[in-house]
């Protein structure tokens, strides 16, 4: 080998071998617990072969929250992208008050999940809270919104979209300032309106972002669950529980590692889907240079 | 048409504040004014200071602190030298290594809780801030960046400094470091803010006072025998937020900048 080739070796060592650590043999760790039991104590676990699949078959818990977890990411993915267009088109034009506006739509990306799933709590509190309070006026009967299994789901989903579309926002900033403006100039000329520039034209060069931003909502709508442990924790009867939620109370709450591992394998699976998917459906040009 | 815009883009700006606003309203007011608002109601520091007294926040904060710094310099270091060695160097195995690094883009540290539990078991370290920032601090998104940014650098600075005599790592540190400066400073914030407000995570592996960051803080404060007196909650609430909040009213620019610098990638 070259000394230039070690030299690369070694510059990258230190990273890779965290990487190999935390990415990379936990993976591997996570198939093949879930072929074994949950150990007990120092033995080692014994092999169970699809035992925990069969488990997970027969878990209802886990298809609620996968059917939760289906409805999340299709309420959080396309309304946040929607509402981050939106946000960046206006906080991109020549509005009044365009800054106030883009730091309202971005403050909620800094903000600790934790923290604001508090004050969302408190917001859908029964009687007391601020939805109720703005809603009696209307006559609107009072209702208990994260007690009751029909609408707790749309209240979390609601708060990760407000917290996800500003985050989203900037990405379609940036691509909108790199839209040259003789573009407009010459749509604009030519007599097309602006929702006909917007759909010919600027929509369109959004594209790669719009793949990079779904790309992240997709992954998100697995990665976001803080809210859920202020919220709801999983409830009423499970109707807001999501697969890493369950996961967290299957291996943390009942201990049941090896369960734990065959359901961690099931978001692994999405993961690689949504992975596969994008070298599939994305031109790599576009993305990564 | 367009002043009904502007009308509807106000009207989400202030739906999208609101939260913030309520909780402000809530902290800085006697706890029965927190469902009616009254303009002239009394301000009080109260409610911050009892909540502050009823947790060990103060400890909760240095840990938080502790956390970011550890994760942020270790991720510096190593994605630095990582992101040179795929930007400059010819190594066999690079592009396997390369598509083993981007893996992490997908597979994030969040999702292999069970596993890297396990292995924070073994390794003796549960319940200590290491054990929290050790599974991020190489970060594929760090290396990438960089990496990118490195290959932006002319070649000819580095062949300069090489015919003077520089090894690599001089180079990297007198050339390429200094030029990659603005990159540094929006991954850094993207960095401080996601580990300061991370959760899941830190709420698997610290179970005591001493480990702790604000957050799983908040989370036991909030849930423990505080019952519902929202006033405390939220006045702990707007605390938590705080430090984050202040840096990004104060560097407003740079802040959305970073975020988009980081994420043209």
């Amino acid at each position: 080998m070259s000394r230039n080739a070690i030299h690369g070796w070694l510059l990258l060592l230190p990273a890779f071998a965290l990487l190999a650590l935390f990415t990379h043999w936990p993976v591997i760790g996570t198939i093949w617990d879930s072929f074994h039991a949950t150990p007990k104590g120092s033995n080692p676990a014994p092999w169970v072969g699809l035992e925990n699949y069969q488990v997970m078959v027969s878990d209802e818990v886990f298809w609620k929250s996968l059917r939760n977890n289906l409805w999340y990411a299709l309420g959080t993915v396309p309304i946040s992208i929607a509402l981050a267009i939106v946000m960046a088109l206006w906080v991109n034009s020549k509005m009044v008050g365009r800054t106030w506006l883009r730091m309202a739509f971005f403050t909620p990306t800094i903000l600790p999940m934790i923290a604001v799933a508090n004050i969302w709590l408190f917001f859908f509190t029964p009687q007391y809270g601020l939805l109720e309070q703005v809603l009696r006026p209307f006559g609107i009967a009072s209702r208990n919104w994260l007690g009751d299994p029909e609408t707790a789901l749309a209240c979390v989903t609601l708060v990760a979209i407000w917290k996800e579309s500003g985050f989203f926002m900037i990405f379609y900033l940036a691509a909108l300032q790199s839209i040259p403006p003789s573009l407009e100039e010459a749509a604009r000329v030519e007599g097309a309106s602006r929702s006909y520039y917007f759909r010919r034209v600027v929509f369109p060069l959004l594209m790669p972002t719009t793949l990079f931003v779904t790309i992240n909502a997709v992954i998100n709508s697995v990665r976001l669950v803080d809210h859920i442990f202020v919220m709801t924790r999983g409830g009423p009867n499970n109707a807001t529980s999501l697969l890493l939620f369950h996961i967290y109370q299957v291996g943390f709450n009942f201990w049941d590692t090896g369960y734990a591992a065959a359901l961690t394998l099931v978001v692994l699976f999405f993961l690689a889907l949504v992975a596969i998917g994008q070298f599939v459906f994305l031109d790599k040009k576009v993305h990564y240079q | 048409m367009r002043r009904l815009e502007t009308v509807a883009a106000w009207i989400l700006g202030f739906l999208w504040i609101l939260p913030l606003l309520y909780a402000f309203w809530t902290a800085f007011h006697p706890a029965e004014f927190s469902t009616r608002f009254e303009l002239l109601a009394p301000l009080t520091l109260d409610n911050f200071r009892r909540a502050w007294e009823a947790a060990p926040f103060a400890r909760y904060f240095l840990n938080s602190f502790l956390l970011v710094t550890m994760v942020l310099v270790g991720q510096l270091v190593l994605c630095t030298l990582a992101g040179y060695a795929f930007a400059r160097f010819e190594f066999p195995g690079k592009d396997i290594a390369f598509v083993l690094v981007l893996m992490q883009l997908m597979i994030m540290p969040d999702v292999l809780i069970v596993e890297n539990y396990r292995t924070m078991g073994r390794l003796g370290i549960l319940d200590t801030i290491p054990a929290i920032a050790l599974p991020y601090i190489a970060s594929a998104f760090g290396i990438f960046l960089l990496r990118q940014t490195f290959k932006t650098v002319p070649r000819e600075l580095d062949e300069a400094a090489r015919v003077e005599g520089a090894s690599s790592l001089q180079i990297l540190w007198k050339v390429y470091v200094p030029l990659a400066r603005p990159v540094y400073l929006a991954y850094g914030l993207v960095s401080v803010s996601y580990h300061w407000n991370n959760f899941l995570w830190p709420l698997i592996v610290t179970n005591s006072v001493t480990s702790r960051p604000v957050t799983v803080g908040l989370q036991v404060f909030s849930s423990g025998d505080q019952g519902i007196d929202w006033s405390i909650i939220t006045a702990a609430t707007v605390m938590t937020s705080a430090p984050l909040l202040i840096a990004f009213l104060l560097f407003q620019r740079q802040f959305v900048q970073s975020f988009m610098r980081a994420g043209i990638r």
